[in-house]
């Protein structure tokens, strides 16, 4: 696409963005938050592919990352993200489990074993 | 930036970014659990229809497989599991914290907002190749200048499951 400017997609991205931290902040059920860290993830993983598009990048003059590496390394940057969101997401989930085994009860308000 | 053309290609992005908002502020404000995953699912899509406008095919279908295929049936799979339905819903009671989160979103929205874009305002046109991202190109990429990253994300992943299944079989 050719027509649609660099901002617009950062400002989608910073929206979604904001969005899951809203929803980290204001909501009390940890599946919910665990979604809105998704949200967040994704949100990082437009603005990288975005810049990865647009090749903004002020310092190419001198720069020892060649141009055509500039655009894949965005895109590698994705994919070590989904791969360690997949890898939160199973033990989170897990963790989740477990708590909910022990007390049948899973607001995040009352859990507080750690606060000493 | 006042010369903007409405072209086609702004009108379906815009199309497409609106419903990204919509779903993604439908996650935080569904009260229900199933709900809310289902709106990040439409999200997970959409996101991969923007990808897929970017030119980065081979993201927008790892997006498609991983996230909605993978991520988003662990968690719907969770849901059924503990039973969170309408019945034992958490009332998010009205509490100071919604009108502190909501203005917190907002002034850091507003803050990034205003450091970040004016001085990308004047990017309009991409300059990566329009291949750069097919399966091609990152395959090649991912398995010449990024093996090693690449071989610490497996391993990293092996931890994971590693980690899944002994949070699964332990007795409390």
């Amino acid at each position: 696409m050719s027509g649609v400017p660099l901002a617009a997609y950062l400002v989608l991205g910073l929206f979604m963005f904001m969005t899951g931290v809203v929803g980290v902040v204001i909501r009390r059920s940890p599946i919910v938050i665990f979604m809105c860290i998704e949200l967040m993830l994704n949100a990082v993983n437009l603005t990288f592919l975005a810049f990865a598009r647009y090749q903004f990048s002020p310092m190419v003059a001198g720069n020892s990352f060649r141009e055509g590496q500039s655009a894949m390394a965005g895109q590698m940057m994705v994919i070590f993200v989904m791969a360690v969101a997949a890898a939160e997401v199973a033990v989170g989930l897990g963790i989740i489990m477990a708590i909910f085994r022990l007390r049948e009860n899973i607001d995040i308000d009352e859990m507080n074993l750690l606060k000493g | 930036m006042s010369g903007f053309a409405i072209t086609g290609e702004l009108l379906f992005f815009a199309a497409l970014a609106g419903l990204a908002m919509l779903s993604a502020v439908g996650v935080v404000a569904f009260n229900n659990a199933v709900r809310s995953a289902l709106c990040l699912v439409l999200n997970f899509f959409v996101l991969a229809a923007i990808y897929f406008t970017l030119n980065a095919e081979m993201m927008g279908i790892t997006q498609v497989v991983v996230y909605t295929g993978a991520i988003m049936v662990l968690f719907l799979f969770v849901i059924m599991l503990l039973n969170i339905g309408a019945p034992q819903l958490l009332s998010d009671k009205k509490d100071p914290k919604t009108a502190v989160g909501m203005t917190l979103g907002m002034v850091m929205f507003t803050l990034v907002a205003l450091q970040v874009l004016p001085g990308l305002m004047s990017k309009t046109q991409p300059g990566a190749p329009n291949d750069y991202g097919s399966p091609v190109n990152v395959g090649r990429a991912l398995f010449t200048g990024f093996i090693i990253p690449f071989e610490a994300v497996s391993i990293l992943l092996l931890i994971g499951i590693v980690g899944s299944i002994l949070l699964a079989k332990r007795r409390f």
